[in-house]
């Protein structure tokens, strides 16, 4: 549809067209603000937690172990050069396997969700897999933190939802 | 030819440039959710009427809600 508004704004004498092709979708999903009844507010973004672990492929288990202790999470993502989320470390996954690496140990590809997605799909679909948390991710998969069922059932009550 | 762009220049261009902002999906999804800064202009309504809110020396960008 952008395309051929845009087109038609140049056949009324605008030279300076621009098309944003990708949309609000784009927007949205980068964890960028929206307005309306239904913008940012009801969205998972501005109730990620950003402060989770993470961890590159080639660490150490022992190592990661340390963060977590410190941190006070009990999981960390394994995530390359951009934050792209490669895997998922858990202390049961951590436990008693201190020689490997994050890589050797993670559970590869985790489901995500975007900032733009919908808290109360969001909590149903957690409910409905028995999930306490999601990671969230921008559309070209860097990490932005980890939603918890928690968080996203209060912000909800919170909206009146 | 209008040019495509992406997320990167939409961001400069309203920083840089107050660049104008479009929506041209219909009223109720601009309602629903758009871009900070964005006003409707739903494509059926297009026309020379609609955009006389908009400044002709300043550059205009167009959204609707992805690629599809």
């Amino acid at each position: 549809m952008s395309p051929r508004a845009a087109s038609r704004l140049e056949t009324l004498g605008f030279e300076q067209v621009c098309d944003y092709v990708a949309g609000k979708a784009d927007w949205g999903s980068a964890g960028l603000p929206l307005d309306g009844a239904n913008g940012s507010e009801t969205r998972a973004g501005p109730y990620v937690r950003t402060g989770v672990p993470t961890c590159w492929p080639a660490e150490r288990l022992h190592d990661v172990c340390d963060k977590l202790d410190e941190s006070g999470w009990d999981t960390c993502f394994v995530v390359d050069d951009h934050r792209v989320v490669l895997g998922r470390l858990g202390r049961s996954a951590i436990r008693g396997r201190v020689d490997v690496s994050a890589e050797e140990a993670m559970t590869p590809g985790p489901s995500t969700i975007r900032p733009s997605a919908r808290l109360e799909a969001i909590v149903e679909r957690m409910h409905r897999q028995k999930l306490s948390n999601l990671p969230v991710t921008t559309s070209d998969g860097r990490l932005v933190g980890l939603l918890t069922l928690r968080d996203a059932e209060h912000s909800l009550q919170q909206l009146g939802g | 030819m209008p040019t495509q762009i992406e997320r990167d220049e939409v961001q400069r261009l309203l920083a840089d440039e107050q660049a104008q902002l479009i929506e041209v999906l219909p009223h109720a999804e601009y309602e629903d959710e758009h871009l900070p800064g964005a006003i409707n202009i739903p494509l059926k309504e297009l026309g020379r009427g609609s955009i006389d809110q908009l400044e002709r020396a300043r550059r205009v960008i167009v959204y609707c809600y992805d690629s599809q």
